[in-house]
């Protein structure tokens, strides 16, 4: 049969498994006719199932298929698509499926991703029992819910059309017109869902005395109406990614930044140099600079970040190690120097505090002038060398000062790391502070 | 010349470079970073992300898209690996190629979502039902990121099942220094499609032009054929045939889930993967993995600077477990490499000891000898472990 584009049926030899009298005989059969009305190529055409006697059906069809976990079919359905964009998709689901997978249902139907979605309602779950699904109705008898169903129904036609279905329509497994409205559906390019209500005669037809009447009858007491219940014409969101993506088709993916040794440092052993500041305070922005900076300069450097899950407020704290030599250990137990930029940034600090010795260096601001350590301290008063909003790039302006006072990096270092790196606007601003706190006044030295 | 470059852009032009066309992913630190880079770069090389509306519809999606012929990626942290589980058996039973990235934070539960962990080494190997075997790969630097990035999609085109990246976020998140040129580029096999089967073959149904689940050997893999390609295919997660029809004939039944088994396990020798280096008359081993190798290394180097005697195993294969490496410490026959003592070093209660434990002890048993100490460095508190906690469990040297 390879190579036939049309068949005159799309059932294989196999018989339907299901009890006698089931819906999803007749929905399979319904769907048959539509698939010969459609005439598409066999190996165009993804039969997804979900999990429960539904589930069974795709082993009944020529065509390609697809039967994964309970209530993923339609997540399955839109990764198809998505590769695949002029596939034709089914997706056959129950009324289990459908309440399992309602993130799945919400969503596809949102992004109206062309499917048709053949939801085969028969109000409990058939397979595992007859237990009451998410469309069993107020009342309804099943082995969880003995006394009578209370919870409402789910109005799946409601939910998704108003959350941007493109195709919806409800009626019954007995509908003659339902392979026409199939084809029609399919032919729609959207996300396309029929609930179909149907009879599951091993458990909620003997439980509820129930039968093709009472489907009719339920429908004006649920106030649920029947028929093609909403159209609308939205992009199909596989074709409109698609198409949005292809500006950037060919444009060179993740190239690397290489960092050429355009200056030297007179580093000779690893420096272990630490940033404490404010979350906000462009914190790792500034390390990220200064290790390209070191990069620059012919060093290893690495930066490990600490910041809540919070990211605007509390501390950010960056540890970087420059080093002539390859780091193996990115971590810092005991920093070299120590940038304590703000408050938030001084009180996650303790354990880096505690490690200072005489042969530390602290470099921060004059609000912390009088704070007791064993390191040498150098307090930077950028009001006093005529620095203006320096807060808001504070980090940064006591680092580049930090590291140009120790001589480990240079400022043109700095400035070109920032060039390469920043976005023009915020490279000049970087360098502007730059320029100032290292051309500025000495910085009192405690 | 050189970069600035986190485990995060090693790890995404790993991908990039071996072809991967399709992510999906939901955000979660500290993994999000990759969902960003493939939401930017994918479409330049023809592909797509998207951001699923969960971890599980995310994993739904790559291995769909993988069924239909791209080649197909994920990543998450400790909480999205718990959705992804029943999925992973998914891509196990239905013999999917899947790259997962598991980028491990400190757990359980929410855990600490900015915090590095180690905690998820069990959790990938036993994390399905039915506890089939699966491959998982942990980098220790950021330019095995990128090569093991790749070697992960050519297992996963291999044996078709899901093959993990275990990383933390400090490996993933920290930006070191790499040589542009150092990065190593192991191959990756391209995608084949199967050939169509010649009219008569043995089974094939008249729809069929290849059998979906038909393997050429009990311990491998059958040919690949997408949904939507040259052949009408099957894709199921439910006990099958050859067809991929549900069955529970115990002859196939059977069959299929031994080859399932097989495929890795009977190749767990070609898989193993680890780095070691064996100081002449050392009494001690550390083992290690991803981000603690760092702490390793250069205890190592310290340790060598000082002249005491210590052998070291970074382990890149996490499973299969490397049990030939290991073996080497206890294994009389290879002479030098022999210790009286292995220290397991990982940020977790001891996954992995537990592993090299079972090998060392279980080969010892059989060989009638008695075995080396095994203990662990092991630290949940949210700190890496330092280069000093290896140093001061070395004996003799
Ligand atoms: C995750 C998961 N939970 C539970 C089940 C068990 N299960 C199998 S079918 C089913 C319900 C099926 O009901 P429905 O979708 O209405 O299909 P029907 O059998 O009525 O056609 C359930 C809960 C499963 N397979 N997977
Ligand atoms: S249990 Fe119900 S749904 Fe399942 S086959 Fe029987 S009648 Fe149909
Ligand atoms: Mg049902």
């Amino acid at each position: 049969m390879p190579g036939d584009s049309q068949l005159r049926t799309y059932r294989n030899e196999r018989d339907y498994p299901f009890c006698p009298g089931c819906g999803h005989s007749l929905v399979l059969n319904h769907l048959n006719t539509a698939l010969v009305k459609l005439g598409v190529d066999p190996h165009r055409i993804a039969l997804v199932t979900d999990i429960g006697c539904q589930g069974l059906a795709d082993q009944y069809f020529v065509a390609n298929a697809f039967h994964g976990l309970h209530g993923r079919s339609l997540a399955y359905a839109t990764g198809i698509k998505l590769v695949d964009p002029d596939l034709k998709v089914f997706v056959l689901i129950g009324d289990g499926g459908t309440g399992i997978g309602g993130a799945h249902l919400l969503n596809a139907a949102r992004r109206n991703v062309g499917m048709t979605v053949l939801v085969m309602n028969n109000f409990n779950f058939g397979m595992t029992g007859g237990e009451h699904s998410v469309t069993t109705p107020p009342g309804g008898v099943t082995v969880t819910t003995r006394k009578g169903n209370l919870e409402r129904p789910l109005d799946i036609c409601a939910t998704v059309a108003v959350n941007g279905a493109g195709y919806v329509w409800r009626g019954t497994a007995f509908d003659r017109e339902l392979p026409d409205v199939i084809v029609e559906a399919s032919n729609s390019e959207s996300f396309a869902l029929l609930d179909i209500w149907e009879l599951c005669t091993a458990y909620y037809v003997p439980n509820n005395d129930f039968s093709r009447k009472s489907l009719l009858e339920m429908r004006e007491r649920l106030g649920m109406p029947v028929g093609l219940l909403h159209r609308e014409d939205r992009p199909e969101y596989a074709r409109a990614v698609r198409e949005a993506n292809a500006l950037l088709l060919g444009k060179p993916a993740l190239p690397a930044n290489p960092l050429p040794a355009l200056f030297t440092s007179p580093l000779k052993e690893e420096f272990r140099f630490v940033v404490a500041g404010s979350a906000g305070g462009k914190v790792r922005s500034a390390a990220r600079v200064l290790g390209e900076a070191a990069i620059l300069s012919g060093l290893f450097a690495a930066q490990q970040d600490d910041y809540p899950v919070t990211v605007q407020t509390g501390h950010s704290i960056s540890e970087l190690i420059f080093s002539p030599n390859l780091i193996h250990f990115t971590g810092v137990t005991r920093p070299d120097a120590l940038v304590l930029a703000t408050e938030e940034g001084r009180k996650a600090s303790a354990r880096y505090l505690k490690a200072l010795t005489a042969e530390s260096w602290l470099f921060t601001t004059p609000e912390f002038a009088n704070m007791d350590t064993p390191a040498r301290k150098v307090v930077v008063d950028l009001d006093a060398m005529g620095i203006k909003g320096g807060r808001k790039n504070l980090a940064w302006l006591l680092s580049v000062y930090a590291l140009n006072q120790l001589g480990i990096i240079s400022a043109e270092a700095c400035e070109e790391a920032a060039r390469r790196g920043q976005r023009a606007e915020v490279a000049e601003e970087m360098i502007a502070g730059l320029r100032r706190v290292v051309g500025g006044e000495k910085a009192a030295c405690a | 010349m050189r970069e600035f470059i986190d485990g995060a852009t090693a790890i995404a032009r790993g991908a990039l470079d071996a072809g991967a066309t399709f992510f999906a992913g939901y955000p979660i630190s500290p993994a999000t970073p990759i969902l960003l880079h493939m939401i930017r770069e994918l479409p330049k090389v023809g592909g797509l992300a998207i951001q699923g509306e969960d971890e599980i519809a995310s994993i739904s999606m790559c291995v769909a898209a993988a069924m239909t012929g791209a080649r197909a990626f994920t990543a998450t942290s400790g909480p999205g690996m718990s959705l992804y589980s029943e999925t992973i058996g998914l891509s196990i039973m239905g013999e999917v190629p899947l790259v997962i990235v598991d980028v491990q934070r400190l757990g359980p539960a929410t855990g600490g979502a900015t915090t590095p962990g180690q905690g998820d080494v069990q959790f990938a190997r036993w994390g399905n039902s039915g506890g089939y075997p699966i491959i998982a790969l942990a980098p220790g630097n950021v330019y095995e990121c990128y090569s093991l990035t790749r070697v992960a999609f050519d297992l996963a085109e291999k044996h078709r099942c899901p093959v993990f990246l275990l990383t933390d976020k400090e490996l993933f998140q920290a930006l070191t220094t790499a040589d542009v040129d150092r990065f190593e580029a192991p191959p990756v096999r391209e995608r084949v499609v199967a050939e169509a089967l010649p009219a008569g073959t043995h089974g094939l149904r008249a729809e069929e032009t290849t059998i979906p689940y038909r393997a050429p050997a009990p311990d491998a893999a059958p040919a690949y054929a997408p949904i939507g390609g040259p052949h009408i295919v099957r894709f199921t997660g439910s006990t099958h045939d050859e067809h991929g029809f549900l069955t529970k004939d115990p002859v196939k039944v059977g069959k299929l889930n031994e080859r399932l088994r097989r495929k890795i396990e009977d190749h767990a020798a070609e898989l193993e993967m680890a780095t070691s280096t064996t100081a002449p008359g050392a009494q001690t081993a550390f083992v290690s993995y991803g981000v603690t190798t760092g702490a390793m290394e250069e205890a190592y180097r310290i340790a060598c600077a000082e002249g005491r005697a210590v052998s070291t195993l970074a382990v890149q294969s996490l499973w299969p477990v490397p049990e030939n490496a290991i073996l080497q410490f206890v294994k009389p026959g290879d002479g030098e490499a022999v210790v009286c003592r292995i220290v397991v070093a990982e940020l977790n209660h001891g996954d992995f000891r537990r592993e090299v434990e079972r090998v060392v002890y279980r080969w010892c048993a059989q060989a009638r000898v008695v075995p080396p100490e095994i203990v662990g460095i092991n630290r949940v508190d949210g700190e890496l472990i330092t280069p000093a906690q290896f140093l001061e469990q070395i004996v003799g040297g």
